[in-house]
């Protein structure tokens, strides 16, 4: 007896790649379950505490790679629960670049225009609102002060933030218990479930087989719910398509797993890995000199020592985006927030003479950690990054019950990514240290390898079968009826936050994948809708009875 | 708990070395006292630490025995003659400690992740208290939180910034910009 569930449409992960996919999917018609490896968390659960074991661990990941070390979300949501919800459109130049490939990355069917009205559904469905400048928070405003001091400009960034429910309380990495964050918890997630997709949290999808129907056998297993270290049991779900959102750090390693099954994968899966072309400097400003050369005051008098205040990254300067440069010499510099217990040993000692990044002078750096102000850099990198053998289970060996684990991703920064390092560095210094306002330093490399908040193109979309995995519908080349919609998908750094970017592109490739499930039998038809009128966020207590047995 | 006391001092020493404090006493032998004020041995490095969920519990052991091995060996390479009533890495003098954290955390090191591992938890004690609940801490006094000079949460335990702009413009926009507030 045939005892194996199934399914129309099986999504793995709950980003915007699955969450978008598992939202129209579902609202045209088709059975979908969505696997999270991460739990399901309610508002009330993004706990504003340190505490190992608490939100702030429990959705959060930080992979360890030889080279490069990758941050992103583990739960129902994804990225969008502990992201910084800055929402810029990808400029025009980024979707001409050639990068080391020696012809254009991105598909010929694909550039600024053909995507500016996806970009427009997204940012209704979230949605994504402009910002003024009496609501940017100090850091936003010191970083615009310093650029205009320098003869910079500097622009609040368009954001998915309620700013009515926002406290500017800086924990968003933590995910937002006021709902001000517009994640996924709040619009494409519960809209799916409305039309009866079933999300099911805590489970890791290990690898993929294939039936004799050419349908998908997914396997998976249970996640414990404290201790991620620990796999309980595993289980099988077939579907007649699948769409693969695990992330740019787990989808190729999900795909690579499933190669001895499956056969031969494209020769870019696990390839051509982009950070993003991510880059970090911290400064440590001078209160007086930002008194008296900004002419910056607080209410209560101080010129600025407020890093803890605000929501991420509200201000960014776009002079280097300039389709004219170079490529490799184009980037952003917004500023950012960084909170302690993650990324304070990483950033460095203005001119240490001893060592720089703990120690003596690392303490009173730290001393004056409410005068730090974080720019960060993402610029155009070489798609350098590569995917060693899968570990055992999921995408990495985890060292902690949360959070910290050590995963394949080897990533050796070739000349060109210096090269738009070291220009952002310099412009960065230009900005900051004009008139004394403040010392500067890169963070290092040499802890734990560059670092990405931002994952990119491990299993990219392209005209070109030997340079990308994916066709321009997304589809695993050779491999009919598996689409892959996350960041992984993206051909290459953005030089801008790209999770519009990687919704965009999931939202155009919804009306191919809906054709191809009807294609091979499932009852279902683009509706061309959006979640619309969700203002309560969805938790686990939404969850189908169906759902929760499992 | 029965812990070897060499480990807890080895521990601690390696603490010091990544956010260095105050000695906790004359005697303190694992403080080099560096640095004023509480460092990450006071903040509660040893109790993250022992934390199952962190994952370097049960290493613990293992990694004072290594570190105190690099010691010894350091110092004889550099002739340098260690008090042996406390183990290698806490005889050393602190300017060596640092030395040796800087070798051991090299990026050509064999070693690297686990002592870059050691002082990721080290520093988290200091600047985050991952070992106790926020709340906990700051009504301690927790010196890491309160020497960074992290606000605390207000009356109900959260954190809210009312006062959090300058409330104006305070640069031109760039030219390019699109009518959704995008780069061009």
């Amino acid at each position: 007896m045939n005892t194996i569930e199934s399914t129309d449409v099986l999504v793995i992960g709950s980003g915007f790649g699955g969450a978008i996919a598992a939202y129209h999917l579902a609202a045209g018609g088709a059975k979908v379950v969505v696997l999270e490896r991460g739990p399901w968390l309610r508002a009330d659960e993004f706990d504003h505490d340190f505490e190992l074991g608490k939100s702030y661990t429990r959705i959060f990941d930080f992979v360890v790679g030889d080279g490069m070390s990758i941050l992103g979300g583990n739960c129902v949501g994804g990225g969008s629960v502990v992201y910084f919800a800055t929402m810029p459109r990808a400029p025009r130049f980024v979707f001409e670049r050639r990068g080391s490939i020696g012809r254009r990355m991105w598909p010929a069917s694909i550039d600024r225009d053909v995507l500016d009205p996806w970009y427009d559904r997204v940012s209704d469905a979230l949605p994504i609102t402009q910002q003024s400048w009496d609501r940017v928070p100090y850091a936003g405003g010191l970083w615009a002060a310093a650029c205009d001091h320098a003869g910079r400009t500097a622009n609040p960034a368009p954001s998915a933030i309620d700013l009515d429910l926002c406290t500017n309380c800086n924990w968003m990495m933590a995910g937002c218990r006021f709902d001000a964050k517009r994640s996924l918890l709040l619009n494409y997630l519960p809209a799916a479930l409305s039309h009866g997709a079933e999300i099911r949290p805590l489970h890791e999808v290990q690898h993929l087989t294939r039936n004799a129907d050419g349908s998908y056998r997914v396997h998976y297993r249970h996640v414990d719910d404290d201790d991620y270290r620990i796999l309980h049991g595993a289980g099988e779900i077939d579907a007649k398509i699948v769409v693969v959102a695990a992330g740019a750090g787990a989808t190729p390693v999900i795909l690579q797993r499933s190669e001895p099954h499956l056969g031969t994968m494209p020769r870019a899966v696990g390839r051509y890995f982009s950070g993003n072309g991510e880059r970090l400097n911290t400064a440590i400003y001078d209160e007086d000199r930002v008194r008296d050369v900004l002419g910056l005051q607080r209410s209560d008098g101080k010129a600025y020592s407020a890093y803890q205040i605000g929501r991420g990254p509200t201000v960014a300067s776009w002079d280097r985006l300039d389709g004219s440069l170079p490529e490799y010499e184009r980037f952003s510099l917004e500023q950012l927030y960084f909170p302690p217990g993650l990324g304070t040993i990483l950033a460095q000692v203005p001119g240490a003479t001893g060592p720089s990044w703990f120690g003596v002078e690392k303490k009173e750096m730290l001393r004056r950690w409410q005068s730090w102000l974080t720019i960060f850099t993402m610029s155009e990198d070489d798609n350098e990054g590569v995917f060693g053998p899968p570990p055992e289970t999921g995408n990495a060996h985890r060292l902690s019950q949360q959070m910290l684990g050590v995963g394949p991703l080897r990533y050796e920064p070739t000349a060109n990514t210096w090269r738009g390092w070291r220009a952002s560095d310099a412009e960065v210094k230009d900005i900051l240290e004009r008139d004394g306002l403040a010392r500067v330093a890169p963070w290092t490399n040499d802890l734990v390898g560059a670092y990405t908040v931002h994952p990119l193109a491990s299993c990219r979309i392209g005209d070109d079968p030997a340079t990308s995995a994916l066709d321009d519908r997304h589809e695993l080349r050779d491999h009919p009826g598996i689409f892959v919609t996350d960041g992984s998908a993206v051909p290459a750094a953005l030089t801008v936050n790209p999770a519009l970017t990687i919704a965009a592109l999931a939202e155009r490739a919804m009306p191919g994948i809906v054709a191809a499930a009807r294609a091979r039998g499932v009852a279902v038809a683009y509706t061309g809708g959006l979640p619309t009128g969700v203002r309560a966020g969805v938790g686990p207590g939404a969850m189908p009875a169906a759902a929760a047995k499992v | 708990m029965d812990e070897d006391p060499v480990k807890i001092l080895t521990i601690e020493a390696f603490a010091d070395t990544i956010v260095p404090g105050e000695k906790r006493s004359p005697d303190d032998r694992a403080v080099a006292g560096a640095a004023p004020g509480a460092g990450a041995v006071e903040a509660g490095a040893l109790d993250l630490l022992r934390l199952p969920g962190g994952g370097l519990a049960e290493a613990l052991d293992s990694l004072a025995v290594t570190v105190n091995e690099h010691a010894a060996e350091y110092a004889r390479g550099k002739g340098l003659v260690l008090d042996d009533s406390v183990p290698p890495f806490v005889a050393l003098p602190f300017d060596h400690r640092t030395e040796l954290v800087r070798i051991l955390t090299d990026p050509a090191h064999p070693e690297k992740q686990m002592w870059v591992s050691l002082a990721l938890f080290c520093n988290m004690a200091f600047d985050s208290a991952a070992h106790l609940p926020t709340a906990q801490a700051f009504a301690d006094g927790h010196p890491g939180l309160l020497g960074i000079g992290y606000f605390p949460p207000d009356t109900t335990g959260e954190f809210r910034f009312p006062d959090f702009s300058y409330g104006r413009q305070l640069a031109k926009h760039h030219p390019h910009t699109t009518a959704t507030g995008s780069p061009a």
